[in-house]
């Protein structure tokens, strides 16, 4: 099953509303608790960091019976080094977003710890594409 | 659907209910249907919150609860209350009075539940030092929050405080104290009374626990009303003499919004109100709010001042709880010791609660293949439907009734606008509508004074 969800750029206000939806959808189709909140949290994490650093964005989501495939591409500055920015602490969140309570630099990271794949490509000017893989069974 | 796991407090007394849907739409996780002109409570997905009860205009909502006279069928009969029911009376009335009365009438001792809250809130901070536990901790305090964990929340179920309640505490500790002045087990008779249908729920099927040690729960508020026309009567029974009423401050202010918020380590935040602690621990599930250590969530607002079967308002009772912590502190503060705390180690070893199981009852199907045909049919069908939720097949909204649909629980043509379409086309006839209206809202729905049968064309 594929759902989509819109994300806006400096949106904080909504950033959440696709985790949300997909957790809801997670719970109706009798996914593990344990397994939905993995995905919803990396997921989360993934839309946070388009609304702090992108223009826009948009997110594919594809449900099957053994994985959760989630792809977050975004219009935006892109990530120089994926390296430095899987590390923890390291952020380039500017001091505004930093204000609000995001942009400690555990984004990354955390979606790392809670995705069983994780694919980061990103062109610099352009965007970034997050792919976040979540196995329903053991692999 | 299988058989309900849980005793539910709420019932719908199908004599008075006339199928307004004022319950359907103030449901939190969507329980209620209409069928038949009659409110139907789904058992398995009913966290005995109470906000059907609160807004139902004919009282066709009530509440399970032991009669008063069955706490004759015991030779000592303990009344466990809460603070709030103190509360309830105007301020000429005193504490000394109300327990005085409450012995009157036919118990043979009083204990207010809340003496029982400095063990707890000791318990609370030693069960805070293990930092290994899942964060927050929930507050296992409400029952109707348990609930909405276990049916709503699941993952969040490892985040309940296992750790029991007041009333739990002061139950055991009362039991022993009487069987250690050689009375015998069948002889006690342990009544809870109670502000809401939540706290019934957990009496007669407790989670964590295997069985509770109080024996019955009686509405509080009956029993006010027999207790304040006992006073009203006037000629107390002076041979009585009432225990001593004194509480600590945070013991009377705990089952207030803040009451155990404001008593733990670290930060803690106090939440009121069912739809208030949903969004919150949408949140909290998510990982969109993080570093709380732990979390007071309450059912009612003003917690358990708004409870169900409190006579009063809450705000009102809030207040003269609150004066009466003043009061209490005017007099010094001195505390007569119940004797509770003789018995602190017993009663610690009691607290524990067992595992706190997930009941999730979202799923459209437990086969996850199955769940997702099911999903797609139910999203082609909401295409279907318009979307402005009015209630009218019996479901809340749009999507429950789609849901419904696929769970085989209703049909397409319970939409009204459906039916419109299929009157046009022909493809039903009046009466066929009629019929389907019928099953929904019953053949003897009052339209305007007159049964609705008689008005026929």
């Amino acid at each position: 099953m594929d759902f989509i969800f819109n994300i806006e750029g400096g949106d904080f206000t909504n950033a959440g509303f696709a985790s949300s939806e997909v957790k809801k959808i997670l719970k109706k189709l009798n996914v593990d608790p344990k397994i939905t909140r993995r995905v919803v949290v990396a997921l989360y994490e993934a839309e946070v960091n388009v609304v702090a650093h992108a223009y826009r964005g948009v997110i594919h989501v594809d449900i099957d019976t053994d994985h959760i495939g989630i792809v977050l591409d975004d219009e935006g500055p892109g990530i120089s080094s994926i390296e430095q920015a899987m590390q923890e602490g390291f952020s380039t969140a500017s001091p505004k977003v930093r204000e609000m309570g995001f942009g400690a630099g555990m984004g990354l990271p955390n979606i790392s710890k809670n995705a069983d794949v994780l694919n980061i490509t990103s062109e610099v000017g352009k965007g970034t594409k997050v792919e976040i893989i979540t196995y329903l069974k053991p692999q | 659907m299988d058989a309900p796991f849980f005793f539910h407090a709420l019932k719908v007394n199908e004599e008075v209910c006339i199928g307004c849907s004022h319950c359907m739409n103030a449901c939190p996780t969507e329980a209620i249907r209409i069928w038949r002109g009659k409110a139907v409570i789904d058992e398995n997905q009913c966290i005995d919150c109470g906000e059907c009860h609160r807004v139902c205009p004919v009282n066709a909502i009530y509440v399970d609860q032991d009669e008063f006279d069955t706490i004759f069928n015991y030779k000592y009969r303990v009344a466990l209350f809460p603070s709030v029911f103190i509360g309830q009376f105007p301020d000429e009335i005193k504490a000394s009075q109300v327990y005085k009365t409450l012995l009157e009438i036919g118990f043979t001792h009083v204990y207010e539940v809340e003496r029982a809250v400095e063990i707890l809130n000791e318990s609370i901070l030693e069960y805070q030092e293990d930092t290994s536990r899942e964060h927050p901790i929930i507050s296992s305090f409400c029952p109707a929050i348990i609930r909405l964990v276990q049916v709503k929340f699941p993952s969040l179920v490892d985040n309940i405080l296992k750790l029991g309640t007041p009333s739990d505490i002061a139950a055991q500790f009362y039991k022993k104290k009487l069987i250690d002045k050689g009375i015998a087990k069948e002889d006690i008779g342990i009544f809870y009374i109670t502000p809401c249908a939540a706290k019934i729920a957990a009496i007669k099927s407790p989670v964590g626990e295997e069985k509770s040690v109080v024996s019955g729960a009686i509405n509080l508020n009956n029993l006010y009303n027999r207790v304040y026309r006992k006073i009203k009567e006037g000629n107390p029974d002076n041979t009585i003499e009432a225990e001593p009423t004194e509480l600590y401050d945070f013991e009377i202010l705990w089952t207030l919004t803040k009451g155990e918020s404001s008593r733990v380590n670290g930060r803690a935040l106090a939440i009121d109100g069912i739809h208030n602690a949903m969004e919150f621990l949408e949140k909290v599930e998510n990982e969109e709010v993080t570093g709380i250590d732990f979390l007071e969530c309450r059912a009612c607002h003003e917690g358990c001042a708004g409870g169900i079967l409190n006579p009063q308002n809450r705000f009102l009772i809030v207040e003269r709880m609150q004066d009466r912590v003043a009061r209490n502190r005017e007099k010094g503060g001195n505390i007569t010791p119940s004797g509770i705390n003789n018995y602190k180690e017993y009663l610690k070893r009691k607290l524990p609660l067992g595992e706190v199981v997930p009941r999730s009852m979202m799923m459209l199907d437990t086969n996850m293949a199955e769940a997702m045909k099911k999903m797609k049919l139910a999203q082609k069908i909401e295409t279907q439907l318009p979307g402005i939720d009015c209630g009218a097949c019996g479901a809340p909204t749009c999507r429950a009734l789609s849901e419904d649909i696929v769970k085989g629980n209703a049909s397409l043509s319970h939409c009204v606008f459906v039916q419109k379409v299929l009157m046009k086309n022909g493809e039903i006839n009046m009466d066929t509508a009629f019929a389907i209206i019928d099953k929904i809202w019953g053949e003897q729905r009052v339209v305007r004074g007159s049964l609705k049968k008689n008005n026929e064309i």
